[in-house]
Formats: C-alpha cells, structure tokens, sequence
C-alpha cells in the first residue's frame, strides 16, 4: 500500500486510476470475502449452545485465519462477549451496571447502548479458555512480525495443547524465520506428547523437548500425560534426567555469573582502598563516605539534567563519572592535607580520626539531603535484562561488570605507566630515596590520596546504579572493602581483583546451602581465619619494607 | 590476701583516691534517690540513677578496651562483641524470668519463640533459669569467645591495623549472625520486656538503686584489677609488648601470652559491663554488635587517656553525658560533634585529657625542681623522674 501511496505522488492521476484498478480491487474482494466469511463464523459463537459446540465454533473463528478475530476470542476469555436476545448478533460489551455500551465484534467500534435485561451472555468454562488461547496462539502465529509469532510460539510451548496441532503445522510450513521456526517445532513436539500420537511420534517430539531444555522442557515432560508404551516412559525419564543435568550446568553458570557481578561490585567498592590503604597504608575508613559522595554526584546530576536538560537524562551517569572523581577526590585531597599528613606512622590513629570524618561526612549528606533513601533511576541502555542461554543477564550487572575492569585496567596503567604512577610507586618503595631525587612527596601523597578517594567516588556512580542512595550507603561497603584488600595482599592490585571476584562467587556459591546472611558470616570467618594463616593476605609483596 | 599483696605492691593513690570517689558515687546516689524525699535540693531523680547507672557500665566497658589498648597495645574495634555478649546472657536469664507473664503466657519459651512457632527451649537456652548459671556464662561467653579468637590471632602474630580490622569484621559477622532469626536471639527485636530479676522487679527505685551500686561496684574492682595488674610484674611485661613486642620476645618472654590474657580478661571485664547494663536499660538487641559502637567505645578511651586508668573513665562518661545533652538539645548535630571530636583528640590530644593533664603535671614538677636547683637549694632527684612511657 506505501508503495502504491508514494506512486500516487509522482505520477499522473490517470496512472493512479489505472494501478487501482488493476491492483487493489482484487484484494479488496478478498478482504469483502474474509470480513463475511469471519462475521458467520463469529456468528457461530452465539449460535451454539453447550460447551462443547462453542469449542468448535472457536475454532471455525480461528481457522478463517484473520488476526481480527483476536478481539472478540480475548472478550470471550474476559466473559465480555453477549448474544443480542432479539436478534441473536454477538456484541463485545463495556461498562459497568444495568446499561451496558455495544461493540462490534470485528471493528470494535461502539454500536449503541442495550439494557443488560436484553443481553445473553455467552459462557465460558476453562476447556473453552483453553481453546480460546490455542486459537489465539494459531492467529498470532500468522502475525506479520517475527517478535509477536515468537511470543506466540513461546506460548504455545508453555500451554501445549493437542488442539493447536492442526495450526501449529500450518504455521512450520508457512514460517520464514529459522528461529521462530525452531520455537513452532518445539511447540509441536509439546503438543505431541500431551496427544494421543502413537508411540514413535511421541519418542520423537520426546526428543525434541530434551534437546529444548530448560526449566520449561522439564515441567513438559513432568506434566505430559502417562503412557502405556514402555518405551515412551523410558525415553521421557531418560530426557527429564538429561535436561536436569544440563540445567546444573547451566545453574552453576548463573552462580558464577552471580558471583562474578557480586565480586565486581566488591571490586569497585575496595578498588579505591587498594590505593590509599594498599600503596600508601593508610586506614582509610572514611573511604565508604567516598562512594556515596560518588552516588550523591550521581543523584544530583541526575535531577539536574531531569529539570532543567531532559534530553540529556539518559547521559547523566556519563555526565556524572567525571564529577564524581572530582568532587570525592578533591574530599580526598582536602582530609589528607588537613588530617592524614598529620598522623603518619601512627595508623591506629589514622583509623579513629578518619572515621571522625566519615561520621562528619555521612551527617552533612544528611542534612544536605534528607535521611531518606533517594532513587537514582538506570539510563535506558541499563535497564532490562537478557537471556543467555538459561542464564538471565540484566544490562546494568553486566554494565558493572564491565566498568569494573575498565577501572581496574585504567587503574594498573596510571600506576605502572603514568609518571604520576612512577612517582607514587617510588614513594611508597622507599620515601627518603624519593625525596632525594626530586620527588616532592607530601604532594605525591596528597594525589595519591586524592587518586583513591576520586576512584571510589566513581565506585559510587556504579553503586548508585544498583543499591539505595542513602547516607549510609559507605558503612556498608567498609568492612567488605577492608576485607577484599587484606585478603588479596595489600599493596597489589592484582591480588584486589582475585579477591573481590573469589569473594563474590564463594558468596553466590554459599549462598544455596546456607542462606545469604550466614553465607555472609561464613565468608568473614573463613577471611579471619585466613588472615590468620597469612597475615599478609593472597599475594603478599616480599622484603623488609613491607614489614616497617 | 591477694589484694594485701597487690596494695603491698603500692597502688598508686590516684587510684584509691578514685576506688573513694567511685564507691561514694555508688553509696550516695542510690542513696539520695531512696531516701530524700522527691522535694529535698539533693534529691535524685530515678532517671538520673538509669542514666549514671548506665554511663557506669559505659566506663567499665572503656577501662576493659583501656586494659587491652593502653596497656597492651592492642586496638580492638569488637570490644561491642563482648559487651553485647554479657548482655545477651543475662538478657536470656531475664527472658526465663518473665515466665507466664508473657503475651503468649508459655511458662518456658519466651515470646519470640512463641511467635515463631518453635516447639521447645533450644539446647543452649537451658540452664539459663538460674541467676548463676548466666552469671558465669556473662563471663565465660566472652572469655571464651576472646580466648579462641585470641589464640588465633596472636599465636600466628596479627598485629596492628590488622588485627584491628579483624576484630571490626568479628563483631560484624556477629551482628549479621544476631539479627537472624533462626539463632534463636530474639533477631532483630532482641530481647526486651523484662520483668524481675532475682524477684525483684526490674522497675523498681529499689532494684535500679541495686544495680547502680553493683555497677559502682564493678566499676570499682575493675579499676583495682586493672591498677593492680598495671603496677605488678605483669603490667611492666604488658606495657613492653606494647612498646616493643620483637624486643620483649627476644628478652625471652612469650607476648602472645601476655596479650591473650590481658585480651581475655578485657573481654570478661566487657562482658560483665554488658550484664550489668541490659537490666538497667532494659532491653539487649544486635544493634549492640554495630562496628560502630565499638568504635565509639575507643574514641570514650582516647577521649579520657589511654593508658591511664581514670581517663577510660572520665571519657566515658564526659562523651556520653555530652551525647545525651546533644541529642536532647541539638540532635541534628551529634555525629557533627562526635566526628569532630575523633578528629581533635587524636589531632591535638594523642594522650587524652588524662594523660595531657599528667603530662603537664610532671612537666611542672620537673619545672618547679629545676627552678630550685637554679636557685642553689637543690634538694632531691625529683628533676631525674623517668618521663611515662607512651
């Protein structure tokens, strides 16, 4: 029709005579045809009485094959569809009351007003319902778009029903898309072992759900019908335990893919501390107050773009990364120069008087911002999730995921590759050698510092994507941070990513069996215990140094 | 006698003076409480005696850290633990006590197992009928945890910020464990709604004055065990771990056991506080456990002056009466002060006010000798006094 509609504009009014007449008027006798031939089988409906009949006149409706039938088979389901007393016309009824509004059945377009007195309604059992749905499976199957013939075919697999066999088949040989195609086999095969198919066939739609898979063959084979065929009972049981198995395999990748998002959340929160705890030692506990400056960033960039820029909403994360490191990096730098500079070599102080600020800090967000919980909405790009065989992905774990090892790989290159990075690895090896070369080494201390605080203010950006914005979102990463960082040697970045994905999967693994908070204290024993063994965690940096 | 031993030792008289101070403060508020009447200008209020009763468990909590961290060395960020274990020992023999008098009237399982359909007393609720049944274990439930954890720590030398951070997750996970459901601690609600304790009701001014006066008198042998161990053989032992823990080792000396003992005994010192807090509060749930109260117990000590044996609890005391008018006055600002006091203290006043004030002290006698000596009437070797050791 587009086609035809853009030829209109071109060409000469003659010509579009001519093209109308030579191709439309065909198809709009088929589409005459189909309108009477739908309008007597929705008849049907109201003629019928018994269940039974009502069945069959659904599936004269289904069979015309007309996506429109969609409409009155869904009011069927809803008990929406009335038989007109005086003149025996099916009505798709609305409202509410003793007057109710007419609809015809195929436009759906309102036809006066009839007092309910006047109306039969057409009743519906659950063998109806069934039918109604596999009719609406088949009609959907004949949708022009893929998407909605997939769906449709999903459904079928979930509701097999050997009634939708006939439609199913016509759809295999009709279907263009290999995948949806795969999906109306699948559905066959479903429909098969809930009919009364001879052995043989039953063996081989048998088959075809075991190499499905999936939670879904499983209830499939649990739920099809008992036979007398030994060989059929045989091949189900051998097909339900084989799908059991693969779905452990499959199980045991969503755990690891748990862990794995898990342990990069961890890997984020404690990156920071690898800097200022790991290289510099310093006992940073203000360092959970960092990423939630990071997620206030966030927050605040965020209402700000839905005021006063809504175009840009969907960028504030990005928007909001670079304001993050700067706002809790520059934190950072003012409580080095202001505090920390003051108290090295005493560690234990360190400790008290950094959490002085953390305390300081968590109650001006909370004046600043209220107590309560702010939301922080994911971007478009973010939300959802995807299917990975029997794994389900959302988009923002494995955004996280990935930010994650961008932080870390950028990270290792500021450090090995970046002056800046020489100088602090030669402040922290040997500070007075440093200072004699040239090395100005409180302001490489400030930076350094101001390096781990901006990390974990970009740490916060991620979180905000994932947990509540809260003044206390920082307590609690503290203790997960401290403990990523001791477990995995303190001073190596490499041994902070074993430990923040180790941790995370161990969590996820323990998690089943002991339930998430004892999983939790189980992970902080055996971290205890661990630290007991090596004082100086995983990978331990060797030589005198470390020791001082 | 070992306490005429101990005095033979020569207490030092800061610390019978403050034994004099503690034990009247015990006598004389209950005292004033009871038997002046409501009108008379000394009277005291029943709030007063809850609220100092509670500030006296607070300072025994402090000088039990001080034991370990002023004298050993030893930074524990899960002193909370301990407390907060004492208090749920005695809050399980209080829960036994409320017997039918609980909403659900069952003679022997306290209400939250009620509520969650638990048939019958877990096993490690027996025994807690009996006053000194959970008397022992107010001190054997911290001791015990503070021995295991100890032997472990120490024997296989975690030292510092790290042993630090591992007494923070301890009492972390412990919080986590309490606040399940299926430990059967009362979860989240913890344990509360007492009734009496050894017969007595718990809201009577007669119990409350008891408890003050045995908080006193807590309080009061804390300070002589702590003043005797820091005066004997074993105090000079301690204060050299804590000085130099190779050195002290080298000279022979096993510190892991210098450290578990006096860590062990600070833990039971803890655990008594807590025991004695819960009824006076009246209620004991996990938030007990939090990291940060912990914390705040180290910032009372620092406050007052480790190392010292009234500073714990001056500290105590003066932060938390501080807290109190804080946050009837000003709640807003609260952490605002406390954060700012962290900052300050070890900023400005690394020996706490205690210690800062002996410091000038012995600065000033040392002053005063040398100006005698200047003036030719040099008369003693007050100028030769070692300075304390930090």
């Amino acid at each position: 029709m587009n086609v035809i509609k853009r030829m209109t504009v071109t060409r000469s009014i003659a010509a579009l005579f001519a093209v109308l007449a030579v191709l439309l008027s065909p198809s709009m006798a088929t589409a005459q045809d189909s309108d009477v031939a739908l309008r007597q089988a929705i008849a049907g409906l109201g003629a019928e009485k018994g269940y039974a009949r009502l069945r069959e006149a659904i599936n004269v409706v289904a069979q015309t094959g007309d996506p429109r039938a969609a409409r009155v088979l869904g009011a069927l389901t809803e008990g929406d569809v009335y038989r007109r007393a005086d003149d025996g016309a099916v009505v798709i009824v609305s409202g509410r009351g003793q007057q109710l509004t007419l609809h015809d059945p195929v436009t759906g377009e309102a036809i006066g007003t009839a007092p309910k007195s006047a109306l039969d309604k057409v009743r519906v059992n659950n063998s109806v319902r069934r039918s109604v749905r596999a009719a609406l499976g088949g009609l959907t199957l004949a949708a022009g778009d893929p998407d909605i013939r997939m769906t449709a075919a999903r459904t079928l697999i979930a509701t097999p029903d050997p009634d939708s066999l006939a439609a199913i088949e016509k759809a295999i040989s009709d279907e263009e898309d290999d995948a949806v195609r795969d999906a109306l086999e699948n559905a066959r095969a479903g429909a098969i072992l809930f009919s009364g198919a001879d052995p043989e066939t039953r063996i081989a739609a048998i088959e075809t759900i075991r190499n499905m898979g999936g939670q879904q063959a499983l209830s499939l084979l649990a739920r099809m019908p008992a036979s007398p065929d030994q060989g059929v009972l045989q091949a189900a049981e051998d097909a339900a335990a084989s799908v059991q198995k693969r779905l452990q395999y499959w199980g045991l990748g969503q755990n690891i893919w748990y862990g794995v998002s898990l342990g990069s959340v961890l890997l984020l929160a404690a990156i920071g501390l690898a800097i200022t705890f790991g290289v510099m030692g310093v006992i940073n506990m203000a360092h959970g107050e960092m990423v939630m400056l990071g997620a206030y960033t966030t927050f605040t960039v965020q209402e700000v773009m839905r005021t006063s820029f809504p175009g840009l909403l969907d960028w504030s994360l990005p928007i909001a990364l670079p304001l993050a490191f700067l706002v809790a990096g520059s934190v950072g730098f003012a409580l080095e120069r202001g505090v920390i500079r003051f108290l090295y070599g005493r560690p234990l102080e360190t400790l008290l008087a950094t959490w002085g600020v953390s305390l300081v800090l968590q109650q001006s967000v909370r004046t600043l911002f209220g107590p309560s919980n702010r939301e922080v909405s994911n971007p478009s790009f973010m939300s959802g999730a995807f299917q990975l065989g029997e794994i389900s992905v959302t988009w923002n774990r494995l955004y996280i995921v990935v930010f994650a090892l961008v932080v870390f790989a950028v990270l290792l290159y500021a450090i090995n590759r970046t002056s800046l990075g020489l100088r602090m690895r030669a402040v922290t090896q040997n500070r007075r050698m440093a200072a004699a070369m040239g090395i100005r080494t409180p302001w490489v201390d400030a930076l350094t510092f101001a390096l781990g605080s901006g990390i974990a203010g970009i740490a916060g950006v991620a979180l905000s994507q994932i947990d509540n914005v809260s003044p206390n979102l920082g307590q609690g990463y503290i203790i997960d941070s401290f403990m990523v960082v001791v477990f995995g040697g303190v001073g190596n970045l490499w041994g902070t990513l074993i430990a923040a994905l180790s941790l995370g999967v161990a969590n996820k693994f323990l998690e089943p069996f002991a339930g998430a908070v004892l999983g939790k204290i189980l992970v902080l024993v055996f971290i205890i215990l661990f630290i007991q063994r090596r004082p100086r965690g995983l990978f331990a940096l060797k030589g005198r140094a470390v020791d001082a | 006698m070992i306490t005429g031993y101990f005095l033979r030792q020569g207490l030092n008289r800061w610390i019978i003076a403050s034994l004099v101070v503690i034990l009247a403060i015990g006598i004389l508020v209950p005292a004033a409480n009871l038997l002046l009447p409501a009108g008379h200008p000394l009277h005291v209020p029943s709030y007063i005696v809850a609220l100092f009763g509670k500030y006296l468990c607070y300072a025994l909590l402090a000088l039990s850290l001080d034991l370990v961290w002023g004298y050993v060395g030893i930074l524990s960020l899960g002193h909370g633990a301990f407390f907060a274990l004492g208090g749920y020992a005695m809050g399980m023999y209080l829960m036994r006590q409320i017997g039918t008098r609980g909403v659900y009237g069952d003679p022997t399982l306290p209400d939250f197992m009620v509520f969650l359909n638990w048939k019958e007393l877990p096993w490690f609720w027996s025994g807690f009928d009996q006053f000194w049944f959970a008397a022992i274990m107010v001190m054997l439930a911290p001791g015990l945890l503070a021995f295991v954890f100890g032997w472990f720590a120490f024997r296989s030398r975690v030292t510092g910020v790290y042993l630090s951070i591992i007494t923070q997750a301890m009492t972390y996970a412990l919080m986590l464990a309490f606040f399940r459901n299926d430990m059967g601690f009362g979860g989240n609600n913890g344990l509360t709604d007492f009734k009496d304790i050894l017969g007595y009701s718990i809201q009577s001014d007669q119990t409350r004055a008891a408890l003050f006066l045995s908080s006193a008198v807590a309080l009061a042998l804390g300070v002589l065990l702590v003043g005797a161990l820091g005066a004997s053989r074993y105090g000079k032992l301690m204060v050299a771990v804590r000085d130099a823990e190779d050195r002290t080792r080298f000279l022979g000396y096993r510190p892991e056991f210098v450290k578990l003992f006096a860590f062990t005994a600070s833990a039971v010192m803890a655990g008594i506080a807590g025991a004695l807090y819960v009824p006076q509060v009246g209620i004991i749930n996990p938030g007990e456990f939090a990291p940060a109260n912990s914390i705040e117990i180290v910032i009372w000590t620092a406050v007052g002056g480790r190392g010292t044996i009234i500073g714990p609890i001056i500290g105590a005391i003066l932060v938390n009466a501080g807290k109190s008018a804080f946050t009837g006055l000003f709640p807003e600002y609260w952490l605002f002060a406390l954060g700012a006091l962290f900052i300050a203290v070890t900023l400005f006043l690394p020996k706490g006010i205690v210690g800062t004030a002996m410091h000038g002290w012995d600065a000033l006698q040392r002053l005063r000798a040398a100006r005698r000596h200047e003036e030719g009437r040099h008369d003693g070797p007050a100028a030769s006094q070692p300075e304390a050791a930090e």
